[in-house]
Protein backbone atom coordinates (compact mmCIF):
# COMPACT_ATOMS: atom_id res chain seq x y z
CA UNK A 1 0.00 0.00 0.00
CA UNK A 2 1.70 3.16 -1.30
CA UNK A 3 1.89 5.75 1.40
CA UNK A 4 -0.82 8.43 1.34
CA UNK A 5 0.50 11.49 4.12
CA UNK A 6 3.41 11.58 5.58
CA UNK A 7 4.99 13.79 7.94
CA UNK A 8 9.19 14.02 7.41
CA UNK A 9 10.96 15.04 10.68
CA UNK A 10 8.61 17.88 11.37
CA UNK A 11 9.68 20.66 14.02
CA UNK A 12 7.44 23.21 15.20
CA UNK A 13 7.54 25.68 18.07
CA UNK A 14 6.16 29.04 19.23
CA UNK A 15 9.41 31.43 19.72
CA UNK A 16 11.65 28.56 22.12
CA UNK A 17 8.91 27.10 23.19
CA UNK A 18 9.04 23.86 21.60
CA UNK A 19 5.59 21.78 20.72
CA UNK A 20 6.91 19.27 18.13
CA UNK A 21 10.24 18.12 17.56
CA UNK A 22 11.42 15.81 14.90
CA UNK A 23 8.15 14.02 14.42
CA UNK A 24 7.77 11.62 11.15
CA UNK A 25 4.63 9.69 10.67
CA UNK A 26 3.15 7.31 7.61
CA UNK A 27 -0.45 7.20 7.02
CA UNK A 28 -2.35 5.07 4.49
CA UNK A 29 -5.87 4.67 2.91
CA UNK A 30 -8.40 2.66 4.48
CA UNK A 31 -6.10 2.71 7.82
CA UNK A 32 -7.20 4.97 11.39
CA UNK A 33 -4.38 6.26 13.43
CA UNK A 34 -5.00 7.41 16.57
CA UNK A 35 -3.21 10.50 17.92
CA UNK A 36 -3.11 10.36 21.74
CA UNK A 37 -1.09 12.18 24.48
CA UNK A 38 -1.86 14.61 27.48
CA UNK A 39 -3.21 18.17 26.53
CA UNK A 40 -0.43 20.14 25.24
CA UNK A 41 1.35 17.32 23.77
CA UNK A 42 0.66 18.34 20.35
CA UNK A 43 -1.76 16.47 19.05
CA UNK A 44 -4.22 18.90 17.34
CA UNK A 45 -1.11 21.02 16.28
CA UNK A 46 -0.07 18.03 14.12
CA UNK A 47 -3.30 18.10 12.14
CA UNK A 48 -2.86 22.43 11.85
CA UNK A 49 0.34 21.68 10.22
CA UNK A 50 -1.36 18.60 7.80
CA UNK A 51 -4.16 21.52 6.65
CA UNK A 52 -1.58 23.71 6.23
CA UNK A 53 -2.59 26.51 8.59
CA UNK A 54 0.59 25.78 10.64
CA UNK A 55 3.97 26.01 9.08
CA UNK A 56 6.61 23.90 10.35
CA UNK A 57 9.73 25.07 11.11
CA UNK A 58 12.04 22.29 9.81
CA UNK A 59 10.82 19.13 7.70
CA UNK A 60 7.76 18.81 5.39
CA UNK A 61 3.97 17.60 5.19
CA UNK A 62 3.70 15.65 1.89
CA UNK A 63 -0.07 14.56 0.94
CA UNK A 64 -0.60 12.62 -2.10
CA UNK A 65 2.84 13.55 -3.83
CA UNK A 66 2.59 17.31 -3.09
CA UNK A 67 4.55 19.28 -0.21
CA UNK A 68 1.40 20.87 1.33
CA UNK A 69 3.84 23.69 2.94
CA UNK A 70 5.33 24.78 -0.45
CA UNK A 71 1.71 25.43 -2.33
CA UNK A 72 0.32 28.70 -3.04
CA UNK A 73 -2.87 29.62 -1.67
CA UNK A 74 -4.74 28.04 -4.86
CA UNK A 75 -2.70 24.78 -4.54
CA UNK A 76 -3.33 24.41 -0.77
CA UNK A 77 -7.04 24.99 -1.58
CA UNK A 78 -7.30 22.66 -3.55
CA UNK A 79 -5.37 19.98 -1.60
CA UNK A 80 -8.03 20.88 1.43
CA UNK A 81 -10.97 20.10 -0.38
CA UNK A 82 -9.31 16.62 -0.22
CA UNK A 83 -9.04 16.74 3.16
CA UNK A 84 -12.17 16.62 5.52
CA UNK A 85 -11.98 18.32 9.43
CA UNK A 86 -14.15 17.61 12.30
CA UNK A 87 -13.65 20.29 15.18
CA UNK A 88 -14.09 19.43 18.49
CA UNK A 89 -17.05 21.56 19.07
CA UNK A 90 -17.89 21.12 15.59
CA UNK A 91 -17.59 24.73 14.74
CA UNK A 92 -20.95 24.78 12.56
CA UNK A 93 -21.83 27.66 11.14
CA UNK A 94 -24.34 29.23 13.35
CA UNK A 95 -26.21 31.45 10.74
CA UNK A 96 -26.94 28.53 8.43
CA UNK A 97 -29.21 25.32 9.42
CA UNK A 98 -28.19 21.84 9.94
CA UNK A 99 -29.03 21.19 6.00
CA UNK A 100 -27.26 24.36 4.85
CA UNK A 101 -24.31 23.25 6.74
CA UNK A 102 -23.66 19.93 5.57
CA UNK A 103 -24.47 21.99 1.76
CA UNK A 104 -21.91 24.72 2.32
CA UNK A 105 -18.74 22.80 0.99
CA UNK A 106 -21.33 21.08 -1.94
CA UNK A 107 -22.51 24.32 -2.75
CA UNK A 108 -19.39 26.03 -2.23
CA UNK A 109 -17.27 23.72 -4.33
CA UNK A 110 -19.72 22.22 -6.62
CA UNK A 111 -22.07 23.18 -9.87
CA UNK A 112 -24.19 20.68 -8.56
CA UNK A 113 -28.71 21.08 -9.16
CA UNK A 114 -30.23 21.91 -5.79
CA UNK A 115 -31.95 18.56 -6.29
CA UNK A 116 -28.95 17.00 -6.30
CA UNK A 117 -27.56 18.97 -3.39
CA UNK A 118 -30.62 17.92 -1.52
CA UNK A 119 -30.28 14.36 -2.03
CA UNK A 120 -26.24 14.36 -0.61
CA UNK A 121 -27.16 16.22 2.23
CA UNK A 122 -29.95 13.66 3.38
CA UNK A 123 -27.81 10.92 2.42
CA UNK A 124 -25.04 12.33 4.69
CA UNK A 125 -27.45 13.33 7.55
CA UNK A 126 -28.95 10.15 7.12
CA UNK A 127 -24.92 8.59 7.52
CA UNK A 128 -25.21 9.95 11.19
CA UNK A 129 -28.56 9.33 12.08
CA UNK A 130 -29.81 13.06 11.49
CA UNK A 131 -31.99 13.34 8.51
CA UNK A 132 -34.65 14.10 10.78
CA UNK A 133 -32.78 16.97 12.19
CA UNK A 134 -31.82 18.51 9.19
CA UNK A 135 -34.31 21.99 9.28
CA UNK A 136 -33.39 22.71 13.08
CA UNK A 137 -31.06 25.65 13.65
CA UNK A 138 -27.41 25.15 14.74
CA UNK A 139 -28.80 26.51 18.46
CA UNK A 140 -31.21 23.68 18.52
CA UNK A 141 -29.04 20.91 18.52
CA UNK A 142 -27.23 19.07 21.61
CA UNK A 143 -23.52 18.80 21.84
CA UNK A 144 -23.50 15.87 20.31
CA UNK A 145 -25.73 16.36 17.61
CA UNK A 146 -24.12 19.45 16.50
CA UNK A 147 -20.77 16.97 16.44
CA UNK A 148 -22.17 14.58 14.33
CA UNK A 149 -23.98 17.32 11.63
CA UNK A 150 -20.02 18.58 11.34
CA UNK A 151 -18.85 15.08 11.32
CA UNK A 152 -21.80 14.84 7.95
CA UNK A 153 -20.28 18.36 7.00
CA UNK A 154 -16.04 17.26 7.13
CA UNK A 155 -17.21 14.17 4.33
CA UNK A 156 -19.67 16.14 2.51
CA UNK A 157 -16.94 15.95 -0.49
CA UNK A 158 -16.17 12.45 -0.09
CA UNK A 159 -12.38 13.35 1.44
CA UNK A 160 -9.57 11.01 1.66
CA UNK A 161 -8.59 11.96 4.32
CA UNK A 162 -10.77 12.62 7.26
CA UNK A 163 -8.87 14.58 10.47
CA UNK A 164 -10.73 14.21 14.07
CA UNK A 165 -10.26 16.67 16.53
CA UNK A 166 -11.39 15.25 19.57
CA UNK A 167 -14.46 13.74 18.13
CA UNK A 168 -15.49 11.75 21.74
CA UNK A 169 -14.84 15.05 24.21
CA UNK A 170 -17.87 15.58 25.83
CA UNK A 171 -20.19 12.79 24.56
CA UNK A 172 -22.21 10.68 26.52
CA UNK A 173 -21.54 7.16 26.03
CA UNK A 174 -24.12 6.00 23.56
CA UNK A 175 -23.34 9.06 21.11
CA UNK A 176 -19.83 8.19 21.78
CA UNK A 177 -19.98 4.77 20.72
CA UNK A 178 -22.09 6.07 17.63
CA UNK A 179 -19.20 8.32 16.61
CA UNK A 180 -16.38 5.93 17.25
CA UNK A 181 -18.49 3.46 15.13
CA UNK A 182 -18.87 5.71 12.64
CA UNK A 183 -16.09 6.89 11.94
CA UNK A 184 -14.57 3.43 11.26
CA UNK A 185 -17.47 2.90 9.20
CA UNK A 186 -16.98 6.06 6.93
CA UNK A 187 -13.38 4.74 6.81
CA UNK A 188 -13.74 2.06 5.23
CA UNK A 189 -16.65 2.84 3.33
CA UNK A 190 -14.46 5.79 1.58
CA UNK A 191 -11.35 4.00 1.60
CA UNK A 192 -9.69 7.15 3.29
CA UNK A 193 -7.03 8.04 5.47
CA UNK A 194 -8.55 8.73 8.66
CA UNK A 195 -6.32 10.07 11.80
CA UNK A 196 -7.96 10.77 15.00
CA UNK A 197 -6.87 12.75 17.67
CA UNK A 198 -8.05 11.30 21.48
CA UNK A 199 -7.29 11.41 24.91
CA UNK A 200 -10.02 8.49 25.35
CA UNK A 201 -7.65 5.35 25.08
CA UNK A 202 -10.82 2.49 25.06
CA UNK A 203 -12.40 3.95 22.32
CA UNK A 204 -9.41 5.15 20.27
CA UNK A 205 -7.95 1.62 20.46
CA UNK A 206 -10.90 0.04 19.56
CA UNK A 207 -11.25 1.41 16.21
CA UNK A 208 -8.06 2.66 15.30
CA UNK A 209 -5.68 0.35 13.38
CA UNK A 210 -2.27 2.07 14.73
CA UNK A 211 -1.90 4.30 17.55
CA UNK A 212 0.99 7.35 18.25
CA UNK A 213 1.62 8.06 21.65
CA UNK A 214 3.05 11.89 21.53
CA UNK A 215 4.54 12.85 25.13
CA UNK A 216 7.36 16.02 25.45
CA UNK A 217 7.09 16.96 21.94
CA UNK A 218 7.81 13.55 20.42
CA UNK A 219 6.77 10.14 19.81
CA UNK A 220 6.95 8.31 22.50
CA UNK A 221 5.59 4.86 21.28
CA UNK A 222 3.72 4.07 18.43
CA UNK A 223 2.04 0.53 17.40
CA UNK A 224 -0.94 -1.80 16.90
CA UNK A 225 -3.63 -1.31 19.84
CA UNK A 226 -2.84 -4.52 21.01
CA UNK A 227 1.21 -3.91 20.66
CA UNK A 228 0.45 -0.96 22.82
CA UNK A 229 -1.62 -2.44 25.16
CA UNK A 230 1.27 -5.28 25.45
CA UNK A 231 4.02 -2.51 25.52
CA UNK A 232 5.96 -2.01 28.95
CA UNK A 233 7.57 1.09 27.85
CA UNK A 234 7.14 3.59 31.32
CA UNK A 235 5.37 6.18 28.69
CA UNK A 236 2.61 4.05 27.43
CA UNK A 237 1.81 2.12 31.06
CA UNK A 238 1.78 5.70 32.57
CA UNK A 239 -0.75 7.45 29.84
CA UNK A 240 -2.89 4.03 29.57
CA UNK A 241 -2.95 3.12 33.26
CA UNK A 242 -3.21 7.02 34.43
CA UNK A 243 -0.31 7.04 36.73
CA UNK A 244 0.45 10.11 38.60
CA UNK A 245 4.01 9.24 38.79
CA UNK A 246 5.82 8.37 35.31
CA UNK A 247 8.13 9.95 32.44
CA UNK A 248 4.99 12.32 31.49
CA UNK A 249 4.88 15.08 33.84
CA UNK A 250 1.86 16.23 35.30
CA UNK A 251 3.71 19.63 36.29
CA UNK A 252 4.00 22.37 34.13
CA UNK A 253 7.85 23.19 34.20
CA UNK A 254 8.70 25.15 37.66
CA UNK A 255 11.32 26.15 40.25
CA UNK A 256 10.95 24.16 43.13
CA UNK A 257 8.11 24.65 45.41
CA UNK A 258 10.23 26.16 48.68
CA UNK A 259 11.70 28.56 46.56
CA UNK A 260 8.52 29.90 45.15
CA UNK A 261 7.11 30.42 48.65
CA UNK A 262 9.94 31.34 50.08
CA UNK A 263 11.23 28.54 52.33
CA UNK A 264 13.73 26.79 53.04
CA UNK A 265 17.30 28.58 52.86
CA UNK B 1 2.39 55.42 27.25
CA UNK B 2 4.81 52.53 25.05
CA UNK B 3 5.09 55.68 22.84
CA UNK B 4 6.78 57.57 25.18
CA UNK B 5 8.92 53.98 25.96
CA UNK B 6 10.01 53.11 23.27
CA UNK B 7 9.61 55.42 19.85
CA UNK B 8 10.72 53.69 17.61
CA UNK B 9 9.18 49.98 17.80
CA UNK B 10 5.64 51.87 18.78
CA UNK B 11 6.03 53.98 15.08
CA UNK B 12 7.02 50.59 12.63
CA UNK B 13 4.35 48.91 14.59
CA UNK B 14 2.18 51.62 13.84
CA UNK B 15 3.07 51.98 9.74
CA UNK B 16 2.89 47.98 9.44
CA UNK B 17 -0.86 47.93 11.09
CA UNK B 18 -1.79 51.23 8.73
CA UNK B 19 0.05 49.09 5.76
CA UNK B 20 -2.14 45.98 6.70
CA UNK B 21 -5.29 48.08 7.17
CA UNK B 22 -4.91 50.14 3.89
CA UNK B 23 -4.14 46.16 1.88
CA UNK B 24 -7.16 44.65 3.66
CA UNK B 25 -9.61 47.46 2.68
CA UNK B 26 -7.93 47.36 -1.14
CA UNK B 27 -8.89 43.31 -0.61
CA UNK B 28 -12.68 43.90 0.56
CA UNK B 29 -13.28 46.31 -2.18
CA UNK B 30 -12.07 44.19 -4.55
CA UNK B 31 -13.93 41.55 -2.93
CA UNK B 32 -16.88 43.22 -2.34
CA UNK B 33 -17.56 43.67 -6.19
CA UNK B 34 -16.45 40.01 -7.03
CA UNK B 35 -19.29 39.14 -4.05
CA UNK B 36 -21.81 40.62 -6.08
CA UNK B 37 -21.59 37.87 -8.27
CA UNK B 38 -23.52 35.78 -5.95
CA UNK B 39 -25.96 38.30 -5.65
CA UNK B 40 -28.07 35.96 -3.00
CA UNK B 41 -25.30 36.64 -0.11
CA UNK B 42 -25.45 40.07 -0.83
CA UNK B 43 -29.30 40.62 -0.60
CA UNK B 44 -29.14 38.38 2.89
CA UNK B 45 -26.98 40.39 4.22
CA UNK B 46 -28.76 44.22 2.62
CA UNK B 47 -31.94 42.62 3.89
CA UNK B 48 -30.02 41.78 7.88
CA UNK B 49 -28.27 44.82 8.05
CA UNK B 50 -29.84 47.85 5.79
CA UNK B 51 -33.83 46.61 7.39
CA UNK B 52 -32.66 46.14 10.66
CA UNK B 53 -30.86 49.57 10.44
CA UNK B 54 -34.05 51.15 8.89
CA UNK B 55 -36.71 51.94 11.59
CA UNK B 56 -33.91 53.90 14.01
CA UNK B 57 -32.90 55.58 11.35
CA UNK B 58 -36.29 56.47 10.38
CA UNK B 59 -37.44 57.78 13.64
CA UNK B 60 -34.12 59.45 14.57
CA UNK B 61 -34.31 61.27 11.16
CA UNK B 62 -37.77 62.72 12.14
CA UNK B 63 -36.54 63.91 15.40
CA UNK B 64 -33.90 65.32 13.72
CA UNK B 65 -36.06 67.11 11.98
CA UNK B 66 -38.93 68.36 14.62
CA UNK B 67 -35.70 70.25 16.42
CA UNK B 68 -34.31 71.62 13.14
CA UNK B 69 -37.76 73.33 12.95
CA UNK B 70 -38.10 74.25 15.79
CA UNK B 71 -34.50 76.01 16.57
CA UNK B 72 -34.32 77.63 12.64
CA UNK B 73 -37.82 79.02 13.38
CA UNK B 74 -36.15 80.74 16.29
CA UNK B 75 -33.49 81.42 14.95
CA UNK B 76 -34.80 82.89 11.66
CA UNK B 77 -37.41 84.54 13.46
CA UNK B 78 -34.88 87.30 14.57
CA UNK B 79 -33.95 88.82 11.56
CA UNK B 80 -37.76 88.19 9.62
CA UNK B 81 -37.19 85.50 7.81
CA UNK B 82 -38.63 82.30 8.90
CA UNK B 83 -39.98 81.57 5.36
CA UNK B 84 -36.00 80.51 4.87
CA UNK B 85 -36.98 77.42 7.01
CA UNK B 86 -37.33 74.82 4.62
CA UNK B 87 -34.14 75.88 2.96
CA UNK B 88 -31.84 75.46 6.50
CA UNK B 89 -33.81 72.19 7.39
CA UNK B 90 -33.08 71.05 4.35
CA UNK B 91 -29.44 71.82 3.61
CA UNK B 92 -28.46 71.34 7.19
CA UNK B 93 -29.83 67.57 6.54
CA UNK B 94 -28.56 67.00 3.03
CA UNK B 95 -24.85 68.36 3.29
CA UNK B 96 -23.94 67.23 7.03
CA UNK B 97 -26.60 65.70 9.52
CA UNK B 98 -28.50 63.43 6.80
CA UNK B 99 -24.75 61.60 5.89
CA UNK B 100 -23.43 62.02 9.40
CA UNK B 101 -25.90 60.82 11.78
CA UNK B 102 -27.01 57.91 9.64
CA UNK B 103 -23.83 56.63 9.43
CA UNK B 104 -22.96 57.26 13.48
CA UNK B 105 -26.29 55.99 14.34
CA UNK B 106 -24.97 52.67 11.60
CA UNK B 107 -22.34 52.34 12.98
CA UNK B 108 -23.59 51.43 16.39
CA UNK B 109 -26.58 49.74 14.99
CA UNK B 110 -24.98 47.27 12.28
CA UNK B 111 -21.23 47.58 12.57
CA UNK B 112 -21.30 46.50 15.91
CA UNK B 113 -23.26 43.30 15.07
CA UNK B 114 -21.05 43.04 12.09
CA UNK B 115 -18.30 42.79 14.53
CA UNK B 116 -19.50 41.09 16.43
CA UNK B 117 -20.55 38.36 14.41
CA UNK B 118 -17.28 37.80 12.93
CA UNK B 119 -15.41 37.77 15.53
CA UNK B 120 -17.88 35.64 17.11
CA UNK B 121 -17.18 33.36 14.00
CA UNK B 122 -13.33 33.54 14.73
CA UNK B 123 -14.07 32.64 18.35
CA UNK B 124 -16.32 29.51 17.54
CA UNK B 125 -13.74 28.05 14.97
CA UNK B 126 -16.21 28.56 12.19
CA UNK B 127 -13.44 31.17 10.01
CA UNK B 128 -10.76 28.59 10.49
CA UNK B 129 -13.10 25.34 9.10
CA UNK B 130 -14.31 27.57 6.18
CA UNK B 131 -10.20 27.93 5.67
CA UNK B 132 -10.14 24.18 6.03
CA UNK B 133 -13.07 23.91 3.45
CA UNK B 134 -10.97 25.68 1.12
CA UNK B 135 -13.52 28.80 1.36
CA UNK B 136 -11.92 31.66 1.59
CA UNK B 137 -13.73 33.46 4.51
CA UNK B 138 -13.01 37.18 3.56
CA UNK B 139 -14.66 36.75 0.13
CA UNK B 140 -17.27 34.53 1.78
CA UNK B 141 -18.40 35.99 5.02
CA UNK B 142 -16.75 39.32 4.77
CA UNK B 143 -16.79 40.70 1.32
CA UNK B 144 -21.33 40.04 1.03
CA UNK B 145 -21.32 42.62 3.91
CA UNK B 146 -18.98 44.83 3.12
CA UNK B 147 -20.85 45.22 -0.24
CA UNK B 148 -24.26 45.40 1.57
CA UNK B 149 -23.33 48.04 3.73
CA UNK B 150 -22.06 50.36 1.33
CA UNK B 151 -24.71 49.78 -0.71
CA UNK B 152 -27.10 50.58 2.51
CA UNK B 153 -25.38 53.82 4.02
CA UNK B 154 -26.21 56.10 1.21
CA UNK B 155 -30.04 54.94 0.99
CA UNK B 156 -30.37 55.38 4.34
CA UNK B 157 -29.02 59.02 4.38
CA UNK B 158 -31.45 59.61 2.09
CA UNK B 159 -34.37 58.18 3.60
CA UNK B 160 -33.28 60.34 7.16
CA UNK B 161 -32.65 63.55 5.14
CA UNK B 162 -36.50 62.84 4.07
CA UNK B 163 -37.96 62.30 6.86
CA UNK B 164 -35.63 65.12 8.40
CA UNK B 165 -37.48 67.55 6.12
CA UNK B 166 -41.26 66.10 6.75
CA UNK B 167 -40.28 66.71 10.63
CA UNK B 168 -39.23 70.65 9.82
CA UNK B 169 -42.20 70.53 7.62
CA UNK B 170 -44.59 68.98 10.67
CA UNK B 171 -43.43 71.61 13.08
CA UNK B 172 -42.48 74.56 11.17
CA UNK B 173 -45.53 74.95 8.99
CA UNK B 174 -48.19 72.40 10.43
CA UNK B 175 -47.72 73.87 13.94
CA UNK B 176 -46.22 76.82 14.13
CA UNK B 177 -47.60 77.93 10.95
CA UNK B 178 -44.82 79.05 8.73
CA UNK B 179 -46.28 79.61 5.16
CA UNK B 180 -46.32 76.34 3.57
CA UNK B 181 -45.33 77.45 0.35
CA UNK B 182 -42.77 79.77 0.97
CA UNK B 183 -41.10 76.73 3.35
CA UNK B 184 -40.98 74.59 -0.11
CA UNK B 185 -40.25 77.30 -3.16
CA UNK B 186 -37.69 78.28 -0.75
CA UNK B 187 -36.12 75.06 -0.33
CA UNK B 188 -36.34 74.50 -4.39
CA UNK B 189 -34.69 77.38 -5.31
CA UNK B 190 -31.60 77.35 -2.70
CA UNK B 191 -30.97 73.75 -2.98
CA UNK B 192 -29.08 72.93 -5.51
CA UNK B 193 -29.04 68.78 -6.62
CA UNK B 194 -24.81 68.93 -7.68
CA UNK B 195 -23.55 70.92 -5.20
CA UNK B 196 -25.79 69.81 -2.11
CA UNK B 197 -27.39 66.82 -2.81
CA UNK B 198 -24.81 65.19 -4.68
CA UNK B 199 -21.61 66.10 -2.20
CA UNK B 200 -24.20 64.90 0.76
CA UNK B 201 -24.44 61.68 -1.59
CA UNK B 202 -20.84 61.57 -1.86
CA UNK B 203 -20.14 62.16 1.67
CA UNK B 204 -22.70 59.36 2.73
CA UNK B 205 -20.81 56.93 0.35
CA UNK B 206 -17.52 57.72 1.99
CA UNK B 207 -18.99 56.90 4.81
CA UNK B 208 -20.45 53.57 3.99
CA UNK B 209 -16.86 52.55 3.09
CA UNK B 210 -15.40 53.91 6.24
CA UNK B 211 -17.94 52.21 8.57
CA UNK B 212 -18.26 48.86 6.77
CA UNK B 213 -14.51 48.52 6.69
CA UNK B 214 -13.99 49.69 10.54
CA UNK B 215 -16.51 47.21 11.37
CA UNK B 216 -15.50 43.87 9.54
CA UNK B 217 -11.57 44.53 9.85
CA UNK B 218 -12.25 45.28 13.74
CA UNK B 219 -13.96 41.54 14.02
CA UNK B 220 -11.66 39.54 11.61
CA UNK B 221 -8.59 41.09 13.93
CA UNK B 222 -10.13 40.90 17.38
CA UNK B 223 -8.72 37.98 19.93
CA UNK B 224 -11.25 34.91 19.87
CA UNK B 225 -12.20 35.38 23.44
CA UNK B 226 -15.28 37.01 25.03
CA UNK B 227 -13.04 39.83 26.17
CA UNK B 228 -11.41 40.21 22.67
CA UNK B 229 -15.24 40.30 21.11
CA UNK B 230 -16.48 42.34 23.86
CA UNK B 231 -13.32 44.74 23.35
CA UNK B 232 -13.70 44.89 19.40
CA UNK B 233 -17.24 46.13 19.58
CA UNK B 234 -16.63 48.91 21.79
CA UNK B 235 -13.49 49.54 19.30
CA UNK B 236 -15.85 49.86 16.22
CA UNK B 237 -18.01 52.56 17.86
CA UNK B 238 -15.12 54.79 18.56
CA UNK B 239 -13.15 54.17 16.11
CA UNK B 240 -15.61 54.17 13.34
CA UNK B 241 -17.34 57.38 15.12
CA UNK B 242 -14.18 59.47 14.72
CA UNK B 243 -13.11 58.78 11.37
CA UNK B 244 -16.72 59.79 10.23
CA UNK B 245 -16.33 62.82 12.19
CA UNK B 246 -12.85 63.29 10.96
CA UNK B 247 -14.01 62.84 7.33
CA UNK B 248 -16.56 65.16 7.00
CA UNK B 249 -14.40 67.59 8.36
CA UNK B 250 -11.95 66.77 5.48
CA UNK B 251 -14.97 66.42 2.91
CA UNK B 252 -17.30 69.56 3.50
CA UNK B 253 -13.61 71.93 3.45
CA UNK B 254 -13.18 70.04 0.10
CA UNK B 255 -16.74 70.36 -1.01
CA UNK B 256 -18.12 73.54 -0.12
CA UNK B 257 -17.24 77.61 -0.57
CA UNK B 258 -18.54 80.55 1.20
CA UNK B 259 -20.19 81.85 -2.11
Amino acid sequence: MPEFLSLDRVRFGYGKRVILDDISMRFERGKVVALIGGSGSGKTTILRLIGGQLRPQQGSVVFDGQDVHRLDREGLYALRRRMGMLYQFGALFTDLSAFENVAFPLREHTDLTEAMIRDLVLMKLEAVGLRGAAQLQTSELSGGMARRVALARAIALDPPLIMYDEPFAGLDPVALATVAQLIRRLNDALDSASIVVSHDIKDAFAIADQVFLLAGGRIAAQGSPEQMKASDDPNVRQFLEGDIDGPIAFHYQAKPLAEDLGLGA
Amino acid sequence: MRALLNPLQWLVEFVVSVGRGALFFVHLCWLGVAALRRPRLVIDQIHFIGNYSLSIILVSGLLIGFVLGLQGYYTLRRYGSEEALGLLVTLSLVRELGPVVTALLFAGRAGTSLTAEVGLMKAGEQIDAMEMMAVDPVARVLAPRFAAAVFCVPLLAALFSALGVLGGYLVGVVMIGVDAGAFWSQMQGGVDWLDDVGNGVIKSVVFGFTVAFVALFVGYNAQPTPEGVARATTTTVVAASLAILGLDFILTALMFSAD
